[in-house]
């Protein structure tokens, strides 16, 4: 190829590339949608009728594992907390939440295994574990139908710009950032399937795909293996603070888990 | 191993009418096909057999075979004929038996 045109070629990508990146902008608030409106019908109709959505088997699950005494003081979540429909109402709407012991915010597995190792002695389940999921859905699906309200104060507002910073960067051997898809091409469709927002409201999800339940952790590092980067490790600090961002980003949406994903 | 199950029968219907059945058994429907990260291949572990009786008459049968996915949902209809007991068992290819039942109320 002579080198003029080759020239021409490098131009022409360069300015694609400008292009994308002026594009990069928050999504207005009034155009956010749940991430239920990018599946298909069908799809959406399991997540809606609570006998066929197989995520809620894992919140009766929860429901079990919240009444089970556990650990050296053989207490169960429900001694302290009684009864989750009360208690547990909001909860997980709020979370990351700011932890002023660690000086960090933390997410609800890792505020679920503090409260293991804290008040019941008990040891920490795995992420990924069924019972650790199993929980949080449980927790999480008192939510439904509120509002998401992480704390946007001085204490959390540098985590929330560090998950930022993570949602914008160009990561891995394709050089892909989480914005390019999600702010910038939502909508449009990535391999035959729609990009959707990327609205953390409905986690922990049931996906088809992985045909159990996972957490945002988990589909996090999903989407940063598939730009070829290398995944943070579970429970790592910029995971959380990535969560953060996403939740923030989806503040006031409706909370909806288990939501069902192909 | 057959985890718990969700079932939605309507609890009241007019004799006669047509009823629509939701089942959802929780199992992880092994394929037998799938290699795990030693290299062996995954056992095969599938719920084969599920049976919807209606006061001891059978309504329904189904056969699985591995291809069905995991946490089997099975929708199906029925005709409301008197009052009483809609059993659903599933059973798994090593015999093991999860037996749920629902009671409905036909006017």
């Amino acid at each position: 190829m002579p080198a003029a045109q080759l020239a021409r070629i490098a131009v022409l990508i360069t300015a694609l590339a400008c292009a994308a990146m002026a594009a990069a902008a928050e999504i207005p608030l009034d155009q956010r949608r749940s991430d239920s409106s990018f599946v298909s019908p069908d799809t959406r109709a399991m997540q809606n009728d609570g006998t066929a959505n197989p995520g809620m088997l894992a919140v009766l699950d929860g429901e079990t594992l919240w009444n089970e005494k556990a650990g050296e003081t053989h207490k169960s979540c429900a001694d302290c907390h009684g009864d989750a429909a009360a208690g547990m109402k909001g909860v997980a709407a709020r979370y990351p939440a700011f932890d002023a012991q660690l000086g960090r915010p933390v997410d609800l597995e890792q505020r679920i295994n503090m409260s293991r190792a804290g008040d019941q002695k008990a040891a920490a389940l795995p992420f990924e574990s069924k019972e650790l999921l199993a929980l949080t859905v449980y927790i999480a699906h008192q939510s439904n139908g509120l509002p998401v309200a992480v704390a946007e104060d001085a204490q959390t507002t540098p985590f929330i710009e560090a998950g930022r910073a993570i949602f914008e960067r160009h990561q891995g051997q394709l050089g892909l950032s989480c914005a390019q898809c999600h702010d910038d091409n939502w909508g449009k469709e990535l391999a035959g399937n729609p990009i959707p927002q990327a609205e953390p409201t409905g986690y922990p999800i049931y996906r088809l795909e992985w045909q159990e339940i996972g957490s945002l952790q988990r589909r996090v590092r999903g989407c940063m293996s598939a730009v070829r980067a290398e995944p943070y490790d579970y429970g790592a600090p910029e995971l959380v603070n990535l969560e953060l961002f996403l939740m923030w980003r989806a503040r006031g949406m409706t909370m909806e888990a288990p939501a069902v994903r192909p | 191993m057959i985890g718990r199950a969700l079932i939605h029968v309507p609890a009241t219907a007019k004799r006669g009418d047509v009823i629509e059945i939701k089942t959802l058994v929780s199992h992880i429907m092994e394929t037998g096909y799938r290699i795990g990260v030693t290299g062996q291949p995954i056992p095969r572990d599938i719920i084969d057999d599920f049976v919807c009786t209606y006061n001891g008459e059978e309504v329904f049968r189904a056969t699985f075979y591995p291809a069905v996915a995991a946490n089997p949902f099975i929708s199906f209809f029925t005709v409301a004929t008197e009052n009483g007991t809609l059993a659903f068992s599933w059973t798994d290819q090593q015999g093991a038996t999860r037996v749920q039942t629902a009671q409905i109320k036909v006017e």
